[in-house]
């Protein structure tokens, strides 16, 4: 099981604990799929839903790694794969 | 017992505001949906306990929520707004073409016979149809592909689609409006669309015949009414009375003819209502009075309403959503401010006391008259 940590606006919006798992591949995409498939009022609020890009302000941690950037379909870190360490989904600190 | 309900939308979630006939005491619930912006909250005319709500953030992008209960409990519902063809451009601030890109519900109008269908007008500027509540939604193509849509142009808070009219009589015509290009009108349901701005002027646009380019704020009509039609543009207040056909300026002694709302009276449609702004560089009223004006002629004479509200150092704005009536006997006017107070008047706008002071700044005020 993947442990994700979602930030309080969609724990809010999807009814859910700070950390939910889901069982999914170890990959963002998979991840983010699983994600949407449990708790479809998150559906494109995490990607864009015409361009399935990252929405911009919306950053992936994990292992104190900015995964932000990675592909899609990358490996997430082993102690994700493993449940020891959580995937962050994080609101950037965005405005002033 | 009758009563009213106003929904207000902030920009830290929405609070539903509750009242008996007499509008003395009101129950405030909320925050719904804390954190995030509600851009606006509207109820269906046919239920009025299916509300609809636009819930939108810059991180997380477009929620539609729906209530079955006046606004107790809420679901979210679809939030997928696709436009229907490959989008093309628009003009960006500088003039040059830019992609037309979704970025949030302004508006949402349930029709008027049918509590599963709603209009929502978005940013980048366009019109959508849901037929099933809000679960999917569906461009109204015609309005964005009639032609003029290459030059449109963002105002300051974006390039929006903030006013859709319908008309009382038939299906087939609506308005709506947006900033920066105009109004235009639909005879055939949202098929077919022109742009109808004839008469409005604006500094900055070179022809004064213009056909889009126009910053209108906000339409109003009375549903007795419906071929008249009131207008805050940027500057000016307008009325038509041939379906926006042609449009004649109305500000007539107003002391600043910028703004943002208006509205018409519920019982008498010659009797209209605007809260003036000292100007586009100063977002607040003249003097520092708080003055919501009224006209009983359709127009040109004003009379300013200041009974209950503040008459000095108030600095706050009052936007194009924020101002709406309940029809109750004896009309009742509520209005929202960035400052996050909302006021209403019980006698059209006579007397006037808050009934919130300390919201998060308010974007949009909607009232529901109880049966």
């Amino acid at each position: 099981m993947i442990r994700v940590v979602l930030p309080a606006h969609l724990r809010q919006l999807a009814q859910c604990d700070r950390e939910i798992s889901v069982d999914a591949p170890a990959t963002q995409r998979a991840v983010l799929d699983a994600i949407e498939h449990r708790y479809p009022a998150l559906r494109g609020t995490l990607r864009d839903p015409a361009t399935g890009q990252r929405r911009s302000f919306v950053r992936f941690f994990a292992c104190e790694q900015d995964l932000s950037h990675e592909l899609p379909d990358a490996p997430l870190p082993e102690p994700v794969a493993e449940g020891k360490e959580p995937l962050r989904v994080v609101g950037a600190m965005a405005g002033g | 017992m009758s009563g009213v309900r106003v929904l207000v939308g902030t920009r830290k979630g929405a609070f539903v505001l509750t009242s008996d006939e007499t509008r003395r005491s009101w129950d405030v619930s909320g925050p719904h949906f804390p954190g995030w912006e509600v851009y606006h909250v509207a109820g269906s005319p046919v239920d009025p306990d299916r509300l609809y709500a636009s819930q939108t953030s810059s991180w997380f992008g477009q929620v539609i929520q729906r209530s079955d209960d006046g606004g107790r409990t809420w679901e979210p519902v679809g939030n997928e707004f696709a436009y229907a063809s490959v989008p093309g451009t628009h003009q960006w601030y500088d003039g040059t073409p830019h992609p037309w890109e979704f970025a949030r519900v302004w508006h949402l109008e349930p029709s008027l016979t049918d509590r599963d269908t709603v209009f929502a007008g978005v940013e980048d500027a366009a019109l959508f149809r849901s037929n099933d509540g809000g679960a999917t939604w569906q461009e109204v193509r015609g309005l964005r592909e009639h032609g003029s849509g290459a030059q449109w142009q963002p105002g300051a808070g974006g390039m929006c689609t903030h006013t859709i009219i319908l008309d009382p009589r038939t299906t087939d015509r609506m308005y709506v409006a947006i900033s920066a290009a105009g109004v235009f009108r639909t005879d055939d349901g949202g098929t077919s669309w022109q742009p109808v701005n004839k008469g409005l002027l604006s500094d900055g646009i070179p022809s004064p015949a213009a056909e889009v380019g126009h910053c209108v704020h906000k339409l109003a009509i009375h549903p007795s009414r419906p071929d008249t039609l009131f207008m805050q543009k940027h500057w000016d207040v307008m009325r038509s009375d041939d379906g926006a056909d042609s449009w004649e300026e109305v500000s007539g002694d107003l002391p600043t003819d910028f703004g943002f709302p208006i509205a018409v009276h519920a019982h008498e449609p010659e009797t209209i209502y605007v809260v003036p702004i000292t100007s586009d560089s100063h977002h607040f009223p003249p003097d520092g009075k708080l003055r919501v004006y009224r006209s009983r002629s359709g127009g040109n004479a004003w009379e300013a309403l200041t009974d209950g509200l503040p008459q000095e150092h108030c600095y706050v704005n009052v936007l194009r959503d924020a101002l709406a009536v309940d029809s109750l006997a004896e009309c009742g006017i509520y209005f929202g401010t960035t400052g996050g107070q909302v006021y209403g008047s019980a006698d059209s706008g006579d007397h006037w006391a808050p009934i919130v002071r300390d919201l998060p700044a308010v974007l949009s005020v909607e009232a529901q008259t109880l049966s």
